[in-house]
């Protein structure tokens, strides 16, 4: 693809995200949008980070892990004392700055207890690695219960700077999907990819699968992480429960959905798993039981998901529906 | 000319399902997006918030049962001012994010005047800032966490809190049960527990001996090889400040291993006569009213109740009924349905209940007394009347 | 030492229901090398059904028991052919993405028929503490303990010494191998999800009349740790699971007594970590190795 192609589909992408930005902006400057409904919208994001970042683990990599909550909960916590200790001690620290600051916080936490339950799990295979992320999820929480000294126990952590607002969790999610979307189209994705496709294969061409999983392991725990941080900064209040093991599954089901192994998947199943537990309140004892069914049907008839392993771009939509005719001849010269 | 096919049915597919999504998309956020806005001025419009579903439904429903029944017998008389009382009540399904969506879909879709929730603490700490910040007058009827209602000045409650609750159980069986030695068996992972807990520990600690503090997760099921280690120091009470679920199996498992020792819980006992009359017998607990207690407005209530819903109703509901009539007086007393108003004749409030007279301290903890009952033969004998820190 | 043996004998009492739902997890896993995510829930459908036969017709403990057993064998058959033969072929991740599935959508099916309070499970043992000298032992435990290891001998000489049995081994070691050798693989598997989920919902009726309680997530912990237990003993081992089933009772109870209560989730799911570190096998367990 030359240069001047590449240029122009950045153009477009970039255009089309900014366009995104100011509507969505504009709605809620002019009270289009409720409180109620930026809520929603704040959530719809977090979640299409921890879906993405979740999907780099699964999708991509291949490596089922069911504790993908418990970096949540590590970052969330990280971030929140990160927040309170840093205002207390520089007051007039502008909020941006302190959120960035904290976020960092929370993605190496996040990352450094990834590498650390990465090492020993990822030697092992698909069904036991399962059960050993199922039980650290269940760990990291019993840990922060315990602590009661540092995270409150389970009182809850209170008291956290409301420091999240819309334009933060925007720019954050855009930051953390544009980061996957250059690590899974490049040699490090191929990689990553490569493990998931046959492991042994790739160990004998030569590709340092250890070094590849833990990796991509941290590094989905490190965004997971952040997820985490936005959505403790924006509540400002945290509890240990939230992170237990039915929100890794709601997760994993958001991955599944979309499509294990696309981006684009990750993000369509996010916004319409998170509206419609809202939009369908009356049905609400039976969400659960939609999603397990959801699950169980998904494995069976379209295992790949909506998306599968495709990506949808701005500039794709361009060609398809503005350069009809240029598809038209190359399918007619075959 | 095969492949071409094959292509074109591909692109097709592909066009189909991702129309689709968007179609499915669409669709979902408009039907979210419809909400029931506006609705008649002459409503007032009170919001709850509680477990309508889930492992604590039974507490959610009772909360939102008895606020519709005492909304009923407002309008009966005529509504506030006039105009009608309507109960809008959200599911929290327990859950802090549930709560904060049904907390903002209450404000911005149904245009509550105030609160009447949460009703667990945790989910009312969840709502606390964002009702802070938008100076909502809530009221919550059964959220026991101190920190519920520090620092914030629109922020009541109709219970008394856990600590108190926890070191009045202390005063009681030192007193009262001339207790020396007591161990406590607690729940790390609920709020509610711990903040008694840690509250009894404190109090009994400087009357007596707390011989055992332990604590078990919410999956734990077998509690002998604690029980015997506890037993092992002979405490004369044991404290158990938890709810049903979990108390009843603790206390099946007191009774199996034949311990001598006398248990005494907080609130979340009642109704244990239910299921675990047989392991309660002899016990004690705290709450928040008696329903042997004869004074008309009790009996009233209960009557009321029980015609209505079919079933008898626990301390949550009582304090849920008053929390409705406790927020009408103070709505008729502020002549308006402005925020500032109702939050200044909240504080003034002086009334009595089903729970018992209520007036608020400078942080909107109420003033009361607690009821200390006894299990006697599967009924709720008033055993005590404690107050004061 | 006195207080020793009391705890040993609670760590018995609780290792013996670990023991027999282990059971269950490692005759699925030996045949179809899949963990069954379900199994916990297959222990509460048999708890349920127990509940709902006594509630209903108030049979005494030895018709519940057999009948709760059979039916949750058939139920686990009716779950196997629809969600697990499917994906017999399907690469790992969606077969244990399926298991998940199951699990979590038979948790919430029992959620909204009964209700997420706990139901209180009649007495159907005449709950007694049996006094041998300074220590009790309740006649649930005593009961338990016999059944866990009555169980496992008839277990051991079915897969022995009968044919289905061989069958089951045939399979487990080679599934095309044992096709070409006539065997309805088919047949076989869902006898082994049968026999496993009997044993489950046996450990499930047994646990809600030692905690009293019924309710529908009364299967994950439980799950959780049976895994941990048979992946201890040696998966696909029936002596492992057995062994598993009981050490694990004995680290919980012993952690809850000498450590700490709150950290005993904790403790159990680090031994798995170790176990799996350094003997993945298990401690009966033997060596496989992974074919390309």
């Amino acid at each position: 693809m030359s240069k001047q192609i590449k240029i122009k589909k950045l153009g477009i992408n970039v255009s089309a995200i900014v366009l995104l930005y100011i509507i969505l902006k504009s709605a809620i400057t002019f009270g289009l949008i409720t409180r109620y409904h930026q809520g929603i919208i704040i959530f719809i994001m977090i979640n299409i980070i921890l879906a993405t970042s979740l999907n780099l683990a699964t999708g991509f990599l291949g490596q089922l892990t069911l504790g993908h909550a418990g970096f949540m909960a590590v970052g969330a916590y990280a971030s929140a004392i990160t927040s309170i200790e840093v205002r207390a001690l520089l007051p007039n620290m502008p909020d941006f700055m302190l959120l960035i600051i904290s976020l960092i916080i929370a993605a190496i936490a996040a990352g450094i207890v990834g590498v650390l339950i990465g090492i020993p799990a990822l030697r092992l295979r698909g069904d036991y690695l399962a059960i050993i992320t199922l039980g650290f999820g269940e760990v990291i929480r019993v840990v922060i219960n315990n602590m009661r000294g540092l995270t409150g126990g389970a009182q809850g952590l209170t008291g956290i700077p409301r420091i999240v607002k819309f334009d933060s969790v925007f720019w954050v999610t855009v930051f953390v999907v544009l980061i996957l979307y250059r690590l899974t189209h490049s040699r490090q994705g191929r990689a990553i990819m490569s493990i998931r496709e046959d492991e042994i294969a790739a160990e004998a061409v030569g590709i340092k699968t250890t070094h590849f999983k833990v990796m991509g392991f941290a590094f989905a725990a490190g965004l997971a992480g952040v997820g985490g941080g936005l959505y403790a900064n924006y509540l400002a209040f945290l509890d240990p429960n939230t992170f237990n093991f039915m929100r890794s599954v709601e997760i994993l089901v958001i991955v599944v959905l979309g499509g294990m192994g696309s981006l684009t998947g990750s993000i369509i199943a996010a916004i319409v798993l998170t509206i419609m537990p809202e939009a369908l309140r009356s049905f609400a004892d039976y969400r659960l039981l939609l999603y397990s069914f959801l699950l169980v049907v998904m494995m069976i008839f379209r295992p790949e998901g909506l998306f599968g392993r495709r990506e949808f771009s701005f500039d794709g939509v361009k060609e398809k529906f503005f350069n009809k005719d240029k598809i038209q001849e190359k399918t007619n010269i075959s | 000319m095969y492949q071409q096919n094959k292509g074109d049915n591909k692109l097709k597919a592909k066009k189909l399902t991702l129309l689709l999504t968007l179609m499915v998309l669409l669709a979902t956020v408009l039907s979210g997006c419809g909400g029931a806005a506006g609705g008649e001025p002459d409503t007032i419009k009170l919001g709850v918030i509680g477990p309508l579903t889930g492992d604590y439904s039974m507490y959610g429903t009772a909360v939102a049962n008895a606020a519709q029944l005492a909304a009923d017998e407002i309008n009966a008389a005529g509504g506030i001012d006039g105009k009608q009382v309507e109960i809008i009540a959200y599911d929290s399904k327990g859950d802090k994010t549930e709560a904060v969506n049904a907390y903002n879909r209450l404000r911005d879709q149904d245009k509550i005047v105030a609160l009447i929730g949460g009703t667990f603490s945790g989910t009312t700490l969840s709502i606390k800032e964002i009702a802070k910040a938008d100076n909502m007058p809530v009221l919550t009827p059964t959220a026991t966490n101190g920190e519920v209602t520090l620092d914030a000045a629109n922020i009541f409650r109709a219970c008394y809190t856990d600590p108190y609750q926890g070191s009045t159980a202390a005063v009681f069986a030192a007193e009262e049960l001339k207790a020396t030695k007591a161990a406590v068996l607690y729940n790390i992972e609920d709020p509610y527990s711990e903040g008694l807990a840690v509250a009894f520990d404190e109090q009994f600690s400087t009357i007596g001996t707390v011989t055992n503090y332990e604590g078990y997760t919410k999956n734990d099921a077998d509690f002998r090889a604690i029980l015997t280690k506890i037993a092992a120091e002979e405490p004369d009470v044991l404290f158990l400040p938890d709810y049903i679920a979990k108390v009843g199996v603790i206390l099946s498992q007191v009774e199996e291993l034949g311990l001598n020792v006398v248990a005494i819980g907080g609130d979340g006992w009642d109704g244990i006569e239910g299921d675990y009359a047989e392991v309660a017998e002899g016990h004690y607990f705290a709450n928040h009213y008696a329903k042997t207690d004869e004074s008309a407005i009790v009996q009233d209530f209960i009557s009321a109740y029980e015609a209505k819903f079919e079933s008898s109703p626990n301390a949550l509901a009582a304090l849920a009924y008053d929390s409705t009539f406790i927020m009408k007086s103070a709505i008729e007393a502020a002549g308006s349905t402005e925020a500032e108003a109702i939050i200044t004749a909240l504080a003034a409030t002086d009334m009595s209940g089903v729970t018992g007279h209520v007036t608020f301290d400078e942080n909107g903890d109420p003033i009361k007394s607690i009821s200390i009952i006894q299990v006697v033969s599967g009924e709720h004998v008033l055993a005590a009347k404690v107050s004061g820190k | 030492m006195v207080l020793f043996l009391q705890q040993m004998i609670n760590g018995l009492s609780v290792g013996s229901i670990y023991a027999l739902i282990a059971l269950g997890y490692t005759m699925v896993y030996g045949i179809i090398k899949l963990i069954n995510f379900a199994h916990g829930e297959l222990m509460m459908t048999g708890a349920y059904f127990a509940f709902l036969i006594v509630v209903t017709s108030g049979l005494p403990f030895l018709i519940v028991v057999p009948l709760s057993m059979l039916l949750a064998a058939v139920f686990s058959v009716v779950i196997e052919r629809i969600a697990y033969k499917p994906i017999r072929k399907a690469p790992r991740i969606s077969a244990l993405i399926t298991a998940i599935g199951v699990s979590l959508f038979l948790q919430n099916l029992a959620q909204v028929i009964f209700k997420a309070d706990p139901k209180i499970m009649p007495e159907l043992i005449d709950k007694r503490p049996i006094d041998i000298g300074p220590l009790q032992i309740s006649t649930v435990t005593l009961t338990t303990l016999a059944l866990a290891i009555v169980f496992m001998v008839i277990l051991e000489i079915f897969i022995k010494k009968s044919k289905p049995g061989k069958a089951m081994r045939a399979v487990s070691e080679d599934k095309d191998a044992a096709i070409l050798m006539g065997i309805n693989v088919n047949r076989t598997i869902s006898l082994t999800f049968a026999i496993g989920s009997a044993l489950g919902a046996l450990a499930g009726v047994l646990y809600a009349i030692t905690y009293t309680q019924v309710f529908p997530t009364m299967g994950v912990m439980p799950g959780l740790k049976a895994f941990v237990a048979a992946v201890l003993g040696g998966i696909g081992f029936i002596p492992g699971a057995v062994l598993g089933g009981f050490t694990i009772g004995m680290v919980e109870t012993f952690s809850r007594a000498y450590i700490s209560s709150q950290w005993s989730d904790a403790i159990v799911f680090g031994l798995l970590i170790v176990v799996l570190l350094f003997k993945p096998t298990g401690i009966l367990g033997r060596n496989e190795k992974e074919k390309v």
